[in-house]
């Protein structure tokens, strides 16, 4: 399957691909009124440590332990993506402690969230495409 | 020194707060170190005095809240002494230094290319559609046979002499390692293999990693001969002396021992940290006699299999020069216009030294057809070519192909601020700062490089088409095809075209 991946070696550490993610998952079609005043929360994450630049997000495994360890049937998968009911969702956490990418976070509602590869906006996963440099890329590896 | 501060800011940033995020991608983005979040204020804020006008935070705003305006804080105004004079002299006063500039000369020198107006064909003769019809822009580089060689039973003999063969008359100038990142090398060299032209190492040797796109490449021997080897002669298909360089004719290059690391040391083949000092005139150079054992040398050492270029700065006797060079053993001269860009000059040479292009060009090829030695050498040239329709103006005008650097840069996201002696180059182009050289992906790179050179050929073919002319070598050297607009007698004989009317 298509998944998001990082070419390390052409991340600018710009962080614009929270800033992308933050806007397609928000109801907003506007980067100002999407990210005015709030608090980021982006389901992908840049890891900067010098000049080193790395972006994590969900890996959509193919065996998810996440979805294993959802206690309220929350995370499930539609197709091969991986992918969470925020009404189900009760915070417990679980999915937190095994997740080995740390791929989930909670949301502004209080809920978890996770990177759904922008199935519900559709096409190519906003963070790839605003991508200055190429370095994010969704593609079969 | 004093402590006043005789200069205002020339640009001012302005962010338009009911649009910023704060999302510090400005930040991160500039080099120069112009933005950043002001705790005690909760916003963001901008230190005026060092930006350069990149406009890279403009390009990567993701809300457009950012542009860069010129200062209205204006001088006394004076028609002589204008503000950019007396800044000088207070910048001057101030360090004692030669002013230091980069790329071409932003000065308002008239541009001919832009008092040329190209023919079409109306009634009596034919356009072509390039479209249907085939249009050729090939082009041969390389010393021209003048005479028919046949066999005892009369049959011609084919044989051509060293050249290179080029898909679009469009060539990438030389740009040095050092001067330019290793991923703007790339880029050029990539886009130059899969569009079927050549790039031009410049003076600083060839990265070992590029020595792969060696069929596509131009290996330059200049003053400071950095990274000659037999290997890298060897390497590229066509080998260029460097005489001189449009920017800055008659005087050296001096690349800091700042810059001299890694690997651009090992390519250069000098000490690191050694400054990198290329002499204003070859030391064995002083006479075309010499500049031929030079060519005989470097035609020696390649087995007399690669055509040699060289590439002078149009200076005033130009015409006189390059009958010299076609004289000498060449195979193409390359005459680079007062307008051409540099990774360093001094201001002072870079803005008052030199002549344009395109009155050089007109005035080589006629002295070189008068004298009866035009096939003995090809002819190309540099030193601003901005569109398709300069090409074809300079083809016209006599030449074989053109080089093009500045516009090349400005494909690879280049926004000519003018400051790439400074090293920060915010685009990844002219610096050898690790993050910042990142920015460059070659990938993408190759890509807008290879877009714009097609759609320059493309345009090529719907102008000629127009002329009712299908191939590159119908419409060199072919004056007709232009007339001046606002020219003066001299000028257009220089030119050697008509004034539009006529
Ligand atoms: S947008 Fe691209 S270059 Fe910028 S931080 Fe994200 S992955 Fe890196
Ligand atoms: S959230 Fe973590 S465990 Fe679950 S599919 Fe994504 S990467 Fe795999
Ligand atoms: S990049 Fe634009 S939105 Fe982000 S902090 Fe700078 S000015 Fe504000
Ligand atoms: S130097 Fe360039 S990136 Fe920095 S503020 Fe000025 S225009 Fe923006």
């Amino acid at each position: 399957m298509k998944r998001v991946y990082i070419n390390e070696e052409w991340c600018l550490g710009c962080h614009l691909c929270e800033y992308n993610c933050f806007l397609s998952n928000s109801k907003e079609s506007d980067m100002v009124l999407a990210c005015m005043g709030k608090n980021i929360k982006s389901n992908l994450h840049i890891e900067d440590s010098g000049d080193i630049h790395f972006a994590f997000n969900c890996r959509h495994c193919k065996d998810p332990i996440c979805i294993k360890a959802c206690i309220s049937g929350a995370l499930h998968k539609e197709g091969e993506v991986v992918v969470i009911d925020k009404e189900k969702c009760v915070f417990c956490g679980s999915c937190i402690l095994v997740c080995p990418y740390g791929a989930l976070m909670e949301s502004e509602s209080g809920v978890m969230q996770k990177c759904e590869l922008c199935i519900s906006s559709g096409g190519v996963p906003k963070c790839v495409e605003g991508c200055p440099n190429g370095a994010l890329v969704f593609e079969e590896r | 020194m004093s402590g006043i501060n005789y200069l205002f800011p020339e640009y001012e940033v302005k962010r338009d707060y009911d649009r910023c995020i704060a999302c510090r991608v400005c930040e991160r983005q500039c080099a120069n170190e112009v933005h950043h979040f002001d705790d005690k204020r909760g916003k963001m804020v901008s230190d005026d005095t060092k930006c350069v006008c990149c406009q890279r935070c403009v390009s990567l705003c993701p809300t457009r809240a950012l542009k860069i305006v010129k200062t209205d804080n204006t001088f006394k105004t004076n028609a002589n002494w204008r503000e950019n004079m007396i800044t000088n002299i207070y910048r001057q006063a101030d360090t004692g230094g030669v002013l230091l500039a980069s790329m071409g000369t932003p000065k308002e020198y008239p541009v001919y290319f832009d008092k040329m107006l190209i023919n079409a064909s109306q009634v009596t003769n034919p356009s072509i559609d390039p479209l249907r019809e085939p249009m050729e822009t090939r082009v041969f580089l390389g010393s021209k046979e003048t005479k028919i060689i046949r066999d005892s039973d009369g049959r011609i003999v084919p044989h051509l002499n060293q050249h290179i063969e080029l898909s679009t008359p469009i060539m990438f100038s030389a740009m040095s390692y050092g001067s330019i990142s290793y991923n703007a090398h790339r880029a050029l060299a990539m886009a130059a293999e899969e569009l079927g032209t050549f790039y031009n190492t410049g003076e600083g040797g060839l990265h070992e990693d590029f020595y792969k796109y060696g069929k596509n490449t131009i290996v330059q021997v200049a003053s400071g001969r950095f990274g000659v080897k037999p290997e890298y002669l060897e390497a590229g298909a066509a080998l260029e002396i460097k005489m001189g360089q449009g920017a800055k004719p008659g005087i050296g290059g001096h690349l800091p021992g700042a810059k001299i690391v890694g690997d651009v040391s090992r390519t250069r083949m000098i000490p690191e940290g050694s400054d990198a000092i290329s002499p204003a005139p070859h030391h064995d150079i002083y006479s075309i006699e010499d500049l031929r054992q030079l060519i005989f040398a470097l035609k020696e050492a390649t087995d007399y299999k690669k055509p040699v270029i060289v590439k002078v700065a149009a200076v005033h006797n130009i015409a006189a020069i390059a009958s010299g060079i076609a004289r000498s053993g060449a195979d193409i001269i390359s005459i680079d216009g007062f307008r051409g860009g540099t990774g360093a000059a001094p201001a002072a040479i870079r803005d008052n030294v030199g002549i344009p292009m395109e009155l050089a060009l007109a005035s080589v090829d006629k002295r070189l057809r008068d004298e009866g030695i035009r096939n003995n050498v090809s002819l190309v040239v540099g030193g601003s070519i901005r569109s398709s329709a300069d090409i074809v103006k300079a083809i016209a005008l006599g030449a074989d192909a053109v080089y093009i650097a500045t516009s090349a840069l400005i494909a690879l996201g280049c926004h000519l601020c003018r400051t790439c002696h400074l090293g920060r180059c915010n685009w990844g182009i002219a610096t050898q700062r690790p993050d910042l050289v990142k920015r460059l992906n070659p990938n993408i790179g190759k890509e807008r490089l290879v877009n714009l050179i097609n759609a320059w050929t493309n345009e090529i073919k719907e102008i000629m088409g127009g002329m009712g002319i299908n191939s590159i070598e119908a419409l060199k050297g072919n004056r007709a095809m232009l007339r001046g607009i606002g020219l003066n007698e001299k000028e257009l004989e220089i030119l050697g075209i008509k004034h539009a009317g006529e």
